[in-house]
């Protein structure tokens, strides 16, 4: 990518951002109600956005080093971790550190 | 009137401020380590403002050049922000000049202590919802900048280290899977995007997948209604 290629990408973020931030306070500029069917996304999209862009966290591991065995092992180990402490700085630090052992030393 | 406002405000964003600093510095830290100058994290943290989609943006800036899934991409992971907006249309209004930045700067942790905090009554609730947002503002510009420089002088094998995004995500994602009972939106979001990741490969499945995904949850909520009305 150059880098007017990288500037843009990241102006493309910046305006699909404010577009999300600004749009309400567009649309319904004296506290309309909005529709049932938006409410309803507005209700179960954040759930499923988490898990595709789990997904797309994930979607290059097999191609980039081959295998899938040390991300699938700092994943369980997050899960029982952070059911353990509850802490979401602890819980992404030290699965961090355990991901970075692993590739570092047996996935290398 | 604004220092009263900065003092009310300032207790609320301390434990922000750990998180955001933290976050912020391996953000930076990880841009670093994929050669970027440290003038990416300032800037992105600075107009974007949005943390996890910062992270995602590593991802595209990376891959080859695609504005328009880049945009679909943002407004999927943003959308909730509409719903913040729709919940602060009340509260952000006869606000003068700062409402502007009140919508800007309006990230899931300010949102979650505007939302919810109720300033004292001798405080301007317009100053202190300002100072909240401007204050969470500063910690992850900070921590971002402070991230990418310092990965230029700490030297050590930062390999895996973008794994940072994925755990955040995991956690985020068992977070909302405690909130509720209803698991339904979560599985559809992984299942979507695992099919389309196999039917489309790496570099083309995040626009088939969200159309799947808003799909499959609109289908779900007509048979819901279906059950309803029976």
């Amino acid at each position: 990518m150059t880098t007017t290629q990288e500037i843009l990408t990241i102006f493309v973020v910046v305006l699909g951002t404010m577009i999300t931030r600004f749009l309400p306070f567009f649309i319904f500029p004296e506290g309309k109600d909005p529709p049932a069917y938006i409410k309803y996304l507005g209700g179960v999209l954040p759930y499923a956005v988490i898990g595709l862009l789990l997904v797309y966290c994930l979607k290059d591991s097999v191609s980039n080093r081959g295998t899938i065995i040390p991300e699938i092992i700092a994943i369980v180990f997050i899960v029982f971790f952070h059911k353990w402490k509850k802490s979401m700085l602890l819980s992404i630090g030290a699965g961090t550190a355990l991901y970075m052992f692993l590739v570092q030393n047996y996935f290398s | 009137m604004k220092i009263k406002a900065f003092k009310a405000a300032l207790p609320y964003t301390i434990p922000i401020c750990a998180g955001f600093l933290l976050l912020g510095i391996s953000y930076g830290f990880l841009m670093q380590s994929q050669g970027f100058s440290f003038l990416y994290p300032l800037s992105m943290s600075f107009f974007i403002f949005a943390g996890s989609m910062e992270f995602v943006t590593i991802n595209l800036l990376l891959a080859a050049f695609n504005p328009l899934a880049a945009f679909f991409l943002t407004l999927a992971v943003n959308a909730r922000h509409l719903f913040y907006g729709i919940a602060m249309l009340g509260k952000y209004k006869n606000c003068g000049w700062k409402k502007l930045y009140l919508i800007y700067g309006m990230c899931d942790e300010s949102f979650s202590i505007n939302c919810t905090v109720k300033p004292p009554v001798e405080v301007d609730s317009g100053w202190f919802m300002f100072f909240v947002t401007f204050l969470n503002h500063l910690y992850w510009v900070l921590g971002a900048t402070l991230g990418a420089l310092l990965g230029q002088v700490v030297q050590f094998n930062s390999t895996g280290i973008e794994f940072v995004m994925t755990a955040l995500f995991v956690v985020m994602f068992i977070n909302q899977w405690g909130e509720t009972q209803d698991h339904r939106s979560a599985l559809t979001g992984l299942l979507c995007a695992m099919v389309c990741l196999v039917f489309f490969g790496s570099q083309n499945f995040i626009l088939p997948a969200m159309v799947l995904i808003v799909f499959c949850l609109s289908v779900n909520r007509k048979t819901e209604e279906m059950v309803v009305e029976q």
